[in-house]
This record gives C-alpha cells, sequence and structure tokens, in this order.
C-alpha cells in the first residue's frame, strides 16, 4: 500500500463513522427535530455492538443490536420531544450524557479488549485490481459502500425525488401548513426521529467493530458533535454530508501519517485537528458572506394544532 | 326531548340537503368562550358571508369546520350526514377546503411542489418536469394563473393566496372556506377573485366569505351570518341588506360610532415641517431600487395619505420615515435637521411611532405576554422602572392602562400575544404607537383586518392627534378611507412620488391614474 492509498484508506474508514453518524441526524434534523443525543446513541450503538459480539461473534449480530439499541433510545427522546414536545436542546443533552454513562457502565466488561468479531473486507472484483484507487477505495468493509454510496444515494432520492420525501421535507418546514392539507405530522416526526437514532448508532458500530476495533470509554470522542456540525456545514443535504465526512476522515488520517512518519508536529495539535477544523469549517459560510445556511425553517420547533 | 328541538338522527327537508349544519358549536381558549353554542347553515351554490367583529369567533368557527380545532359540544353535518371531523384529513375528505388569513404554504418550496404537497394524487416519484406540467394543467382548468417553478417566498400576497387556492380546489373541494381573502389584494386581484368564487359557485358548489368589508359582502355573497361575541346573532339574504344594517348587526345595541370626518380646521402651526425627506433613495439587497428620489414633507397638524398599489415602495417608506432603515442616498430631515436622531429607538424617543404593515413580524414579540409587548416602548423610562432595575408591578399597571385603552378583548396580560386574533394584534400597536407620537405617527395600512368599531375609533384617534399638531402619515389602499381622512395624498408608484394632491383636488379616478402610473392631464401644483 502506497502512502496516497493508505491514507485514502484511511480516510474512508474513520470518515464512515461520521457520515453515518451524521446521515442519521439528517433524518431528524429534515422533519424539525434537533437531536442533540448523537454523541450517546454513538456510545450505545458502540458499545451494544461490541456486547452482541462477544457471545455471537457475528458482525451482522452487532449491528442489528447497535440499530436497536438506537431506536429504543431515539424512540424515548421522540416521545419527549415530539409528543411531550419537551425541550429539544434539553432533551439532546440528556441523551448524549445519559448514553455515555450508560454505555461506559454496562460496557465495563469489555472495555479495553479487541473486539470478537470485526468486518471482514469485501473488496469489489475488478475495480479492486486499479493502482492506487482500487486498495484504497474498493478493499473496504460492508459498513464504508454503505456510509459513502448506498446511504447517501437512497437518502437523496427519497428526500429529492419521492412524494413522501417531499413530505418530510414540509414538515420540517412548516408543520402548520402539512396539517392544513391533511398530513400527519407527529408520527411522521416521530418515525423519522427513531430511523436516525438508530443510524447514528450504527455509526457506533461501526467505530468499535471496524475502525478502532474495541469498546472503551469515550471511544466515540466528540464524533457525534462533530457529525451535528457536519449536518448544518452540509447543508442538509446527504452527498455534501458524506463529502465533508470524507474531509474530517482526511485530517484525522494526516494527524496518523505525521505521527507515524514523525513530522516534528506536536500529537496534541494533530489530535486537535479534526475539531479545529470543524470551528474552521462553521465559521466559513459565514464570513464569506454567501452560501447561508438553509436550515429547515422550523428546525427545533415543537407542533401545536390546537393552539392559536 | 324538549318540545321544538329536533330529533338528532332525522333531519328536517331542508336541513337535509344543507351542505354544512353546524350545531350547538362551543370552545374555549384560556376560558374565554370563543364560539358559545353556534348555529351556522350553509346551502350548495351560495357564496355565505360570515360576518362579525374581531375576535367574534369566526376563525375559530372555521377552524372548528375544518378539523384544525375540535369543538367542546356541538355537532357537525355534512350533506345530511352527522361527522365528526377529527382532523384536516378528514375536512379534506368530506369536501372541505380552507384558505387561511395566514397562508399555510411552505416558503421554501416552488409553486408546484406546494400544490402537490400530502395529496394523495402525487405521483410516488417527483420529477420537476411532470410536477410543474400537472401544476399548469391544473392552472388551465381552475382559471388561476400560477407559475409553477417559482418559489412560494418569492410571490406577492395575491399569486400566494391563488395558489392555496388552487390547491384545495385540485383536492376536489366543493365548499371553499375564505379566511378574510381580500385584506391583502389589489383592486385587480379582488376582481380576479371574486370572478373565481362566481365560476366555483356556478358549479353547485359552495363559498363561505369572512370578511369585514361590508361593500365587497353586497356584491357577491348570496346569504350571510351575522357573528357576535361567540354566537351566531342573525342569518339571512343579503338581498334587501344595505352596509348600514349590516354594520348595525355587526355591532349590536351599542351605539354605533359615527363615520369620523376629516376635521377640516387648520391646526396652530400647522405650517411647521417636523419630518421630511429630500432625494430619498433605498435599495434592497439585490440592489434594486425600492424607493428612488423621494422628496416628502410631513406637517404638522396634517394627515398627509399615500396611496398606491402595495409594493410599490410603502414599506420602505414607512421605515425611512421611522429610523428603521437609512437610506442610501439623500436625507431623512427632523426639524429640518438631517444630523439629528439616528436608528429607531432615537426616532421613537424623538416622537416618531410606527404601526408597521405586518404587525405579528414586525411590531410584536408574539411569543412575550401580552402585557410585555403593550410596554415595548416605555420598558426603559421611569413608568416601569429606575436605572437598570424593572418595576414588575408598575410594569404591569402601566401594561393594563395600554391594553385597557386599546379595547383588546383579551383581559388577561399574561397570555402570549399571538394568542390576540389579528384585530386585537392590531389595536393593541395602534394604541402602543399613538402614546408615543408627539410628533408624528406612521401608520401603514392601519386598518386592515379591523371591523367598522375598530376602523371608527382608529380614524377618532389619528384625528385628535392631528388636531393636537401630530403630523400624520397614513399609508393605505383604500381610496375612500384616504379621501376621507387625509388632508393631502401623495401617490406612490414605482418608488417614485407619482403626484402629492390636496385632498380637495384629488378623486378616485386622479388617483387611480396615478397609482397606474400615467400623468394628469393638467398639472399638478
Amino acid at each position: 500500500m502506497s502512502v496516497v492509498s493508505g491514507l485514502l484508506s484511511n480516510a474512508l474508514v474513520s470518515g464512515a463513522v461520521l457520515a453515518l453518524a451524521g446521515l442519521g441526524e439528517l433524518l431528524a434534523e429534515r422533519v424539525g427535530v434537533l437531536n442533540l443525543g448523537v454523541e450517546g446513541l454513538m456510545a450505545l450503538g458502540a458499545m451494544s455492538a461490541v456486547a452482541a459480539v462477544s457471545g455471537t461473534h457475528d458482525p451482522a449480530v452487532g449491528v442489528l443490536a447497535a440499530l436497536a439499541t438506537g431506536a429504543a433510545a431515539g424512540s424515548l427522546f421522540a416521545f419527549a420531544t415530539v409528543v411531550a414536545r419537551a425541550s429539544q436542546v434539553l432533551c439532546g443533552m440528556a441523551l448524549t450524557m445519559g448514553g455515555m454513562g450508560l454505555a461506559a457502565t454496562l460496557g465495563r466488561p469489555f472495555a479495553g479488549q479487541p473486539s470478537a468479531a470485526t468486518f471482514p473486507v469485501l473488496p469489489i472484483p475488478l475495480l479492486d485490481r486499479l493502482p492506487v484507487l482500487g486498495d484504497a477505495l474498493f478493499r473496504q468493509s460492508l459498513p464504508v459502500y454503505v456510509a459513502f454510496l448506498i446511504l447517501p444515494l437512497f437518502l437523496h432520492w427519497l428526500l429529492f425525488r419521492t412524494r413522501h420525501g417531499l413530505a418530510l421535507r414540509a414538515i420540517g418546514e412548516n408543520p402548520a401548513a402539512c396539517d392544513a392539507v391533511g398530513m400527519k405530522v407527529l408520527p411522521l416526526r416521530f418515525a423519522y426521529v427513531v430511523l436516525g437514532a438508530a443510524i447514528s448508532a450504527g455509526a457506533g458500530a461501526y467505530l468499535t467493530l471496524g475502525f478502532v476495533p474495541s469498546w472503551s470509554d469515550g471511544v466515540t470522542a466528540g464524533r457525534g458533535w462533530i457529525a451535528v456540525a457536519l449536518v448544518i456545514f452540509a447543508g442538509y443535504r446527504p452527498w455534501r454530508i458524506v463529502a465533508g465526512a470524507l474531509l474530517f476522515g482526511f485530517v484525522g488520517a494526516l494527524g496518523y501519517l505525521a505521527q507515524a512518519r514523525d513530522w516534528g508536529i506536536p500529537s496534541a495539535f494533530l489530535g486537535m485537528l479534526p475539531y479545529l477544523v470543524t470551528l474552521l469549517f462553521m465559521m466559513l459560510p459565514a464570513l464569506t458572506g454567501r452560501g447561508r445556511v438553509a436550515a429547515p425553517a422550523a428546525l427545533g420547533v415543537a407542533y401545536y394544532r390546537d393552539q392559536r | 326531548m324538549q318540545p321544538g328541538e329536533l330529533p338528532r338522527t332525522v333531519l328536517p327537508e331542508a336541513a337535509r340537503t344543507a351542505f354544512v349544519r353546524m350545531r350547538g358549536i362551543t370552545k374555549s381558549f384560556y376560558g374565554a368562550r370563543a364560539n358559545d353554542g353556534v348555529d351556522f347553515t350553509l346551502q350548495g351554490g351560495e357564496i355565505h358571508a360570515l360576518l362579525g367583529e374581531n375576535g367574534a369567533g369566526k376563525s375559530t368557527l372555521m377552524n372548528v369546520l375544518t378539523g384544525l380545532y375540535q369543538p367542546d359540544s356541538g355537532e357537525i353535518a355534512i350533506e345530511g350526514h352527522v361527522r365528526r371531523i377529527a382532523s384536516p384529513a378528514d375536512a379534506i375528505e368530506a369536501g372541505i377546503g380552507m384558505v387561511h388569513q395566514h397562508f399555510k404554504l411552505v416558503p421554501a418550496f416552488t409553486v408546484a411542489e406546494n400544490i402537490h404537497l400530502g395529496w394523495n394524487e402525487t405521483p410516488f416519484r417527483l420529477d420537476p418536469a411532470s410536477l410543474a406540467a400537472r401544476t399548469q394543467a391544473l392552472s388551465d382548468r381552475f382559471g388561476l394563473a400560477v407559475s409553477p417553478g417559482a418559489r412560494v417566498a418569492d410571490l406577492s400576497a395575491g399569486e400566494q393566496q391563488r395558489v392555496e387556492i388552487l390547491r384545495v380546489l385540485a383536492r376536489g373541494t366543493r365548499i371553499l372556506v375564505l379566511d378574510e381573502p381580500t385584506a391583502v389584494l389589489t383592486p385587480a386581484e379582488v376582481r380576479a377573485l371574486f370572478a373565481a368564487l362566481r365560476a366555483f359557485r356556478a358549479d353547485g358548489n359552495a363559498v363561505i366569505l369572512i370578511s369585514h368589508k361590508l361593500g365587497e359582502v353586497l356584491e357577491i355573497a348570496d346569504a350571510l351570518t351575522v357573528m357576535r361575541a361567540g354566537r351566531s346573532v342573525a342569518t339571512g339574504s343579503t338581498a334587501g341588506a344595505s352596509r348600514s344594517s349590516l354594520a348595525r348587526l355587526i355591532i349590536g345595541d351599542t351605539a354605533i360610532p359615527a363615520t369620523v370626518a376629516r376635521n377640516e380646521t387648520d391646526v396652530p402651526g400647522a405650517q411647521a415641517v417636523p419630518l421630511a425627506l429630500r432625494g430619498v433613495s433605498v435599495r434592497d439587497h439585490r440592489g434594486i431600487a425600492l424607493l428612488d428620489g423621494v422628496d416628502l414633507d410631513v406637517r404638522a397638524g396634517e394627515i398627509l395619505g399615500i396611496a398606491g398599489v402595495a409594493g410599490n415602495g410603502q414599506r420602505a417608506l414607512s421605515e425611512v420615515l421611522t429610523g428603521c432603515v437609512r437610506p442610501d442616498a439623500g436625507d431623512v430631515l427632523l426639524d429640518g435637521d438631517a444630523s439629528g436622531p439616528r436608528g429607531a429607538r432615537e426616532f421613537a424617543d424623538w416622537g416618531v411611532g410606527h404601526i408597521p404593515e405586518d404587525r405579528l413580524r414586525t411590531a410584536l414579540a408574539a411569543d412575550l405576554p401580552l402585557g410585555e409587548n403593550a410596554v415595548l416602548r416605555d420598558y426603559r423610562g421611569d413608568a416601569a422602572g429606575s436605572g437598570p432595575f424593572l418595576f414588575p408591578r408598575r410594569l404591569a399597571r402601566l401594561a393594563r392602562r395600554i391594553i385597557d385603552d386599546a379595547a383588546v378583548n383579551l383581559r388577561d396580560s399574561r397570555i402570549p400575544a399571538r394568542n390576540l386574533s389579528g384585530g386585537n394584534q392590531q389595536r393593541l400597536v395602534a394604541e402602543r404607537e399613538r402614546r408615543i407620537a408627539s410628533r408624528v405617527l406612521v401608520a401603514a395600512y392601519p386598518t386592515r383586518g379591523l371591523d367598522v368599531g375598530a376602523v371608527a375609533a382608529l380614524h377618532a384617534g389619528m384625528q385628535a392627534l392631528r388636531a393636537s399638531g401630530v403630523g400624520v402619515v397614513l399609508i393605505s389602499e383604500e381610496i375612500e378611507e384616504l379621501l376621507a381622512q387625509a388632508d393631502r395624498i401623495a401617490v406612490l408608484f414605482a418608488g417614485r412620488i407619482a403626484g402629492i394632491l390636496p385632498v380637495a383636488q384629488a378623486d378616485a379616478e386622479r388617483l387611480g391614474l396615478l397609482m397606474s402610473g400615467q400623468v394628469l392631464p393638467e398639472p399638478v401644483s
């Protein structure tokens, strides 16, 4: 593996975690719910995946366990924010802190050990023989293909090419208008918040069964927050989220490379890089004055019908 | 069963054929009864006007009919069958469609996307071209011109309304409910709307029209129901009704406020010009001129009317006159001085009151309580506190006084301002601004959405300000109002002053010519 190929491969692997988490968050935000609990969902997913594979040695079971855990935690969050209309910001914080704490407690037996199973590499025939790119792009595990190709392709089609997607986007923009034309605002919001939470937890499963691969307390390392920032930075569009995730993955991979090759940059600074880049990219659209990111107009606002 | 009461299941012949029959509808908000046992009947093939003062319960009744509100009690029969309308989806299925006073459109979406929103006939796979083609076909079929690819946020109020109506009609609506549809329309748009409504009625459908404009009601409606304080007090045909008979029904037995006529006497010190514009130009963020070299004098003790079709620079004019916006070119002179107060707060302290055109968004903090909205102009003064501190009881007392003077119908000052009906919001803003307008009051469409009584009260207030030497700028689309109230009338067209007429020389015809951008045949001083 050449340096370039290794760098790219590394960027894809670490970017896949952000891409999956970001795409999950996208679903919630598109229907108007700001879920700040991604970090907690990822921790829960990461821990439950490791726990599930420790008995079964099957990564698929680990993924299913993470999705189910995410959906359960997401249902709780959706009940609080969509049905009971509690503050989305506070509930998100609670989900992050509660999720991380619960994962740390329940994950203690597995902490620090290598995961019992990891995702196998799934080379794409022929394409994997391409020089440089073949190794980097087409010798990856299934979740990487899902994160960078299958899921964004599907979500873009769903959101922008189907009647259902029009409804989803409209609910995030103006739930009162949707209600007036007879759409079921609250059930749709609930469903997509839960689905998004499951996907975000799935990102945690890839973290501990693919990228790291082991569980320890704090393994998510703020990636959930980066995913939230990524969604805003990407203007709530699936392909741009994935592209942004790749960029962050690249920055992270560069840090590892610099450390391995001893470029003389303090490792603490290299470790900071992704977070610094996050700050930079959040400021960029505002500083350049153009591309003011159009958030869904009703993002973060609970919907009441029977109230003037 | 008591004598005289109808059995519930067997309705008499007339009621069975009625499109809509609502009986005993009651609905309360915060303990206040917005609807109190209302009966309402709509026949097929009629345009039925629903009249009443602000807060009489008209919108509430229609929100019950369209499933947005659930009544506390009462029943609804559609074409003779008692139905529970639990949601807007049920209403649409029953053939009822409503065009709300505040449009329920998604501003970020195109016209075609808004039309197809939540519609089961929308193809599952969306493709912009086919959506546009379907929208165009609907537009042709119902005779409502819309441009399918345009973003709703970029449309005028009239165009947005056509989108709403088209969306409702496309779903097979037979009962169309319109809540103050003409409030935001230009006269030409009103004519087009009425033509579309007549065509709709001719197909055997029915329309419920909520309106304050009695002239329009008499022109287009076949039947009417009058509501007062949450009850229906009269119902019948419009044949033989007159504006004054309707006004009496709407206001009730209390004295009808006389139409306030212009005070012809001159006010001492009327030569002074507290506020003037010299060569003022304002451009929007795209660099398009909203105002273009405007010269205007606001004289003390006069009402200066600003006529013109909406969208010809009225908003920019009111913002420049009140210090909200600084002109890109030219000067705003206060007492002849361009170097005086700057910004909305300093203008207000100097004595400029401002009733903006969009009261909910630019005049009120909708989620704050009524009381805090009432004192928005006074909270810094000694009447509300001292230094950096607010004294809640003083504040509450002040708020109480303003709310009482505004004659707002909700008495609890802790209720969020958005819970006021549109007309009551307007009353509150008008009273708050009247209080601080010691030199100039700028009022943009102040009577929009007000009932007859409130309009008369507002006009009386403006005449009283005039008599005390305040310069009043009255921006209005209603020529009748301007002719009755103003001393001079300036006409805005395409961001310029097309002409200024003393009211003695002004009539509807001359103003109409100026408003359409034509030059008057004879020179005007």
